[in-house]
């Protein structure tokens, strides 16, 4: 928090999905080493907000910029931007027939290598760095030889994403509601895993509906995001405050 | 104000391998053709300039008889225009001076040829573990490993060759699994097929090579009718895998062939193929017409037919690898991807007739659906009720990419015995926008998203394919998907 390095800053932010327009004017700046929550009720926007960030081809910006590290990402392809270090766990990880987690994670992997112009690893050296990676969410080796999300339980994918994360060893992570649909011990895999990935030079932003998650990984600033805007920002209390009087009275 | 990530996935897959058929070109040669037209006089001059016995022409004109009668079966569905059986030219043959005694003095313009194609005839470069029947229109112009098969015994040739030097067993098997009049493209075949493979396995030999032929149309007007006939005796064993390439022409052109597998006691048949016909442009014009009867009989006690088939190519492929299953414990296998794109029509699958005890067949068809094609699998499982203890296994995939293609699914199933052990299984999956998502997300280029699942999803049919040939099966589906996920 000391050093006031911007990760990610976006400037007049509007955004659409099928000419139906979700955010609205939005503005945010995260900077290194800061966690940031982001809460809201259905429909405001926050996932919207996380797709528009990875560049996914189906919303369209139609106003403002986006920076990551000082350089406008409007114009790259998601897997430039994945490349660049941001990561989005997904709400609804998507299950992919036919495709070992193994691979998948592998060639995740080496992709990144690849575009920073390092050598590839090959399947064995991978194993060994995946089975370190594992035990961060507390996973067994058998997770592997399963096809990516296939018949996984809801606690699993978002344990698989947080495998995902820790392996890329991204600089700006989005959650997009890791915590939902969790029990309680998987609550505590997954925020231990998350904080494992946090250092002073990278950020994370949670989009999450609970404070619960709140109280395992701790965020310096709390958004509430409506309409497509963030209309009020505050400190940790603010999430307590929410939980209590949810969302009506800062209309 | 709008900006890249504004357009749509669409799009951006449409820069996926935008890559054009790799064997569209023709070759200028010298060639000796037999006008176009289909008639007695026709059937009597293709005998003649093979120099074939009298036994054949009976054989071609009895075929000729029972086709005249016939119609083309209307049940597959498929949209084709009409096809003009008397502007089809059914003899085209490059001038060879003299009858050659080695591959170096094959006309050097065919060797650019196939060297193009990546099928090197010349001694240093070819495979060392593959040989290699190579048919150019209607004739063969090489077999190579000739000499090493026959210490084996192996038989490997073309067809017109076997007719002359061995009429013996082209007498005794030729259209005893695939019966003259067995349907339309079979009689049709049967009086006018010009070249093809033949293969002996004799007793008790493992044959040590691959085999493999290479079939090319070249001639714009030319219709391709290949007879292929493999023999496996006793305790033999033999692989044998077919590559098709034609030139890109707007008009269709028709190939309809006749495969027969025939096994004996003990012995194991493996026959691939490898189809990449040219399929047509992105409207739809042009292609080969692909109507193949291919059918295995497993007529001996303990034998084995395993088809494996990777459709690709042609405009329409209209085939259904059979097997018929008459000796004890014999087995009938069928591994299919068919893939098509733009207005690719397939309509394929497999018959596993079942009348011998014991009897054993599996069905793994995996059908790839993208652009505006229609895909379909059609097949029967038929067990007799002599077929005591009979069991089939089949399992029907399909994967649908894009919006706006097609994919059905027709399997006939009869049984006439309770002691019958058959299961089905069935599947539609789709490549959606949000998969591929997933991967770039994770930094995973857009085609190799689409390898990943394509292989993936292939998996259990390449598994099938000899190894020098699964790498280049995985390739060569990706690089079909031309711009079509989305």
């Amino acid at each position: 928090m000391s050093n006031k390095n911007p990760i990610l800053e976006i400037k007049n932010l509007k955004a659409s999905i099928n000419n139906i327009e979700i955010l609205k004017d939005l503005n945010l700046t995260i900077n290194q080493g800061e966690i940031h929550a982001i809460m809201g009720p259905n429909g405001s926007g926050k996932s919207t907000f996380s797709k528009v960030v990875a560049g996914h081809p189906a919303y369209q910006v139609l106003n403002g910029k986006i920076f990551f590290k000082g350089e406008n990402i409007l114009n790259l392809e998601p897997e430039q931007r994945s490349h660049l270090g941001i990561f989005l766990a997904f709400q609804y990880p998507i299950e992919i027939p036919g495709v070992s987690n193994e691979d998948f994670l592998r060639l995740a992997y080496n992709s990144k290598l690849k575009a920073q112009n390092k050598s590839e690893i090959d399947p064995i050296q991978f194993l060994a760095l995946i089975n370190e990676k594992l035990k961060i969410i507390d996973m067994s080796a058998t997770f592997l030889s399963r096809n990516v999300n296939e018949g996984f339980s809801g606690g699993e994918k978002k344990r698989n994403e947080i495998l995902q994360m820790a392996l890329l060893d991204p600089e700006l992570t989005i959650l997009d509601e890791t915590d939902s649909g969790l029990d309680i011990d998987a609550l505590k895999i997954i925020s231990k895993g998350i904080n494992s990935c946090m250092s002073p030079n990278k950020a994370i932003i949670l989009i999450t509906h609970y404070q619960r998650l709140l109280d395992y990984v701790k965020p310096d600033y709390i958004h509430v995001m409506q309409d497509g805007k963030i209309i009020k920002t505050g400190d940790a209390e603010l999430a307590k405050e929410l939980e209590q009087k949810g969302y009506e009275w800062l209309k | 104000m709008t900006n890249q990530s504004n357009k749509s996935l669409n799009s951006n897959i449409t820069k996926l391998v935008n890559q054009p058929y790799k064997y569209g070109f023709s070759t200028e040669i010298k060639k000796d053709i037999i006008e176009k037209g289909l008639n007695e006089d026709i059937i009597r001059l293709i005998s003649k300039k093979k120099h074939e016995p009298d036994f054949l022409l009976e054989f071609r004109l009895k075929a000729y008889k029972k086709w005249k009668q016939m119609t083309r079966p209307k049940w597959a569905q498929l949209k084709l225009s009409e096809i003009n059986y008397q502007d089809i030219i059914y003899y085209s043959a490059p001038v060879l001076s003299k009858k050659l005694n080695s591959l170096d003095e094959v006309d050097p313009e065919l060797l650019k040829t196939f060297e193009k194609l990546g099928i090197s005839l010349s001694e240093q470069k070819r495979l060392t573990n593959v040989a290699v029947d190579v048919v150019f229109d209607s004739v063969s112009i090489a077999t190579t490993f000739k000499k090493e098969l026959a210490e084996y015994g192996v038989i490997f040739c073309s067809i017109s060759e076997a007719v002359r030097e061995y009429p013996e067993l082209i007498k005794k098997y030729l259209g005893t699994v695939v019966p003259i009049g067995d349907n339309y493209f079979s009689a049709l075949n049967s009086a006018v097929f010009t070249d093809g493979s033949f293969c002996y396995i004799p007793k008790g030999v493992k044959c040590p090579l691959e085999l493999s032929t290479y079939f090319r149309i070249n001639e714009q007007k030319s219709g391709q009718f290949e007879r292929t006939l493999i023999i496996a005796d006793n305790n033999s064993e033999v692989s044998y895998l077919e590559g098709c390439t034609a030139p890109q022409y707007k008009d269709n052109q028709l190939h309809a062939a006749v495969v027969e597998l025939i096994a004996l006691d003990n012995a194991n048949i493996k026959y691939s193929t490898v189809q990449n016909w040219y399929s047509g442009d992105s409207e739809g014009e042009g292609g080969v017409y692909n109507f193949v009867t291919k059918r295995g009989l497993c007529i001996g006690n303990n034998s084995k037919i395993s088809w494996t088939q990777v459709e690709t190519g042609s405009a329409i492929t209209w085939k259904y690898p059979s097997c018929t299953l008459i000796g004890f414990n014999a087995q009938g296998e069928f591994y299919s991807v068919a893939l098509t794109n733009n207005y690719q029509q397939a309509d394929t699958g497999s018959k596993m007739i079942h009348l011998g005890k014991n009897t054993k067949s599996r069905i793994v068809s995996k059908g790839i659906s993208a652009g505006n094609s229609k895909n379909s699998y059609r097949g029967l499982v038929n067990i007799n009720s002599k077929a005591i203890g009979a069991r089939n296994y089949s399992q029907c995939d399909s994967l649908l990419i894009g919006n706006c293609s097609n994919s059905n699914t027709f399997p006939f199933i009869s049984v006439q015995n309770s002691t019958t052990k058959l299961e089905h299984e069935a599947s539609t999956s789709k490549i959606g926008e949000e998969q591929i998502f997933y991967f770039l997300q994770r930094g995973i280029s857009l085609e190799k998203a689409i390898e990943l699942m394509i292989s993936g999803f292939c998996r259990d049919v390449f598994m099938e394919l000899p190894l020098e040939f699964a790498e280049e099966a995985d390739r060569l589906l990706s690089l079909k998907l031309e711009g079509s996920v989305g």
